[in-house]
């Protein structure tokens, strides 16, 4: 029995395995949850399915429930497909967002790294890495300073959020003409799921912001799928250019993240000296010590 | 001219870090590769029947296959015949063959990246252990050229399109999770490759560090 069985924390979570788009409707398509083999379809009515995957099913063939595996809960929320391995959760958290009519939601791709969902998240939530690995996008030299801000632990819906995040950059989003302070408010409100809202070129003064997301797939401890998209109020730019533009940031981040050691990630928050940049990483390591998570993690010992 | 491009695919990154090292202005026609498929759409496979990037349109001329792209770009546009020597045999020869190594790099190395990072369906294993048997080659071939004084892959002062070929898949080579620890000359002749003036990045390749300089 895997690790993963012993970890209720995560255990008990629902995880993304794929966006509705890239489902090819009838077809059986393979993935992996927590170092389990599983498979997933969307049938000819449009329902979804999840399956322990067994060879009796194989990938690319028809969709055939009477062959199936042993079914796993299936859900459709925020464009995804997610699934749960444990007790599911009643609720999975909400993004207002993507309901209002004048935005796209854009899966921008699914990216395998190799790393752990944690120091992923990290990563996303940590400004003072644009101005030397997204050089001339989200950050330039020598305008470094990562300024004060605020993190909060939202109890009520047990989420952090961190405000007041500020950031100069020369080219914050494919719309933007050129550089500009721009406000951020990132949310993580799940273990392996975070947000961050920016200000949309063009919107500053109505305050609507663009949304970027990461859903994060635990395929091992230290092997992720990442599901990343935005969800934007660019009515100009196509699709493609903005997948190509996160694209583009998300391969930056990439080879930063795969160096990250230790791979998993350490909750101690005395294990990495911590700078101004941290503080929502130093509450987000806390948060998930709280919650008695190990999967994926290093815990502090106690 | 326009180049069929995808920014993280590293065949389209040697055209790119060609035509930058030639000077030439050229338009880009990004191609929504991952996750849109688009290479296999129609309007796509009229110009390339293999539904691959990248995919180079010069006037009336369509090209697929970023080795014979090279070979076209350098011997069009660099009047000096540095980058593709074909006044010299010896030196002609060795980029061929070099070109058609870049092509094993391309489907181990780079089958190894797509694989880790992009879900293709492929035996990872035997792709890294291929890219390791053909870095040993490169590592072996470029130790000798040190010896022998010769910075590049070719004999003579100058880079060749060998190079330019080779380079991407080996620069990316930890996304597929083949590391460069035991090949140190492959490492100085990377960081060579980043110091040419012109040298532009893509998503995943980073600049040389100023102190190995
Ligand atoms: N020999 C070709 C290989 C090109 C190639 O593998 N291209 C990749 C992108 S980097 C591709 O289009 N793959 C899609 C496929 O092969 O179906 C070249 O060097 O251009
Ligand atoms: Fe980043």
């Amino acid at each position: 029995m895997t690790q993963a069985c012993k970890d209720p924390v995560i255990h008990n979570q629902w995880h993304p395995l794929t966006s509705l788009d890239e489902i090819a409707q009838g077809l059986v398509h393979d993935t992996v949850l927590l170092e389990q083999p599983l498979s997933y379809a969307m049938d000819d009515t449009g329902a979804l399915h999840v399956w322990y995957r067994t060879p009796a099913q194989p990938a690319h063939t028809p969709y055939d429930p009477a062959k199936a595996g042993n079914a796993l809960p299936a859900r459709s929320k925020h464009g995804y497909l997610w699934t749960c391995v444990g007790k599911p959760p009643k609720d999975l958290f909400p993004v207002p967002e993507l309901l209002e009519p004048d935005r796209q939601n854009v899966p921008t791709g699914v990216f395998g790294v190799n790393v752990s969902a944690g120091r992923t998240i990290e990563n996303f939530l940590d400004m003072g890495h644009f101005p030397f690995v997204h050089t001339g996008i989200l950050g330039e030299e020598p305008r470094t300073e990562v300024k004060e801000y605020d993190v909060e632990i939202s109890e009520s819906r047990d989420e952090i959020l961190a405000t007041r995040c500020q950031f100069y950059q020369p080219k914050a989003a494919l719309a933007s003409e050129s550089g500009a302070d721009v406000e951020y408010v990132y949310r993580v409100p799940h273990i392996n799921c975070a947000l961050l809202y920016k200000s949309s070129p063009g919107f500053e003064a109505e305050g609507r912001m663009d949304v970027i997301y990461m859903f994060l797939q635990p395929m091992t401890r230290e092997w992720t799928r990442a599901h990343t998209g935005m969800c934007v109020i660019d009515l100009e730019n196509s699709y493609q250019g903005i997948r190509c533009f996160q694209q583009v940031i998300f391969g930056q981040d990439k080879p930063i993240l795969e160096n990250q050691f230790p791979k998993q990630l350490p909750l101690d928050t005395r294990a990495e000296t911590p700078i101004r940049a941290d503080k929502s990483a130093i509450a987000y390591r806390r948060w998930l010590s709280r919650k008695g998570l190990t999967y994926g993690v290093i815990p502090a010992a106690v | 001219m326009k180049l069929y491009d995808y920014e993280l695919s590293g065949n389209c990154y040697k055209i790119r870090l060609m035509l930058n090292f030639l000077g030439r202005e050229y338009e880009t026609r990004p191609v929504d590769f991952y996750p849109g498929r688009e290479h296999k759409s129609p309007e796509l496979m009229k110009l390339n029947p293999l539904g691959q990037l990248p995919i180079l349109e010069d006037g009336d001329l369509v090209l697929r296959d970023a080795q014979a792209i090279l070979t076209y770009l350098a011997h069009k546009y660099d009047p000096s015949g540095q980058w593709y020597p074909v006044s010299d045999p010896d030196r002609l020869g060795q980029v061929a063959q070099w070109l058609a190594f870049a092509d094993g790099i391309t489907a181990t190395a780079s089958s190894a990246r797509l694989h880790d990072t992009l879900f293709y369906e492929l035996d990872v294993e035997a792709a890294r252990a291929g890219a390791h048997r053909l870095f040993r080659v490169l590592d072996e071939h470029l130790w000798f050229a040190e010896q022998e004084g010769q910075d590049w892959i070719c004999s003579g002062d100058h880079p060749t399109i060998a190079d330019l070929a080779c380079f991407p898949y080996v620069i990316l080579s930890e996304e597929g999770g083949v590391s460069r620890q035991d090949y140190p000359a492959i490492r100085r002749w990377c960081d060579r490759i980043k110091r040419l003036p012109g040298f532009v990045l893509m998503s995943g390749v980073f600049p040389t560090s100023q102190s190995a300089a």
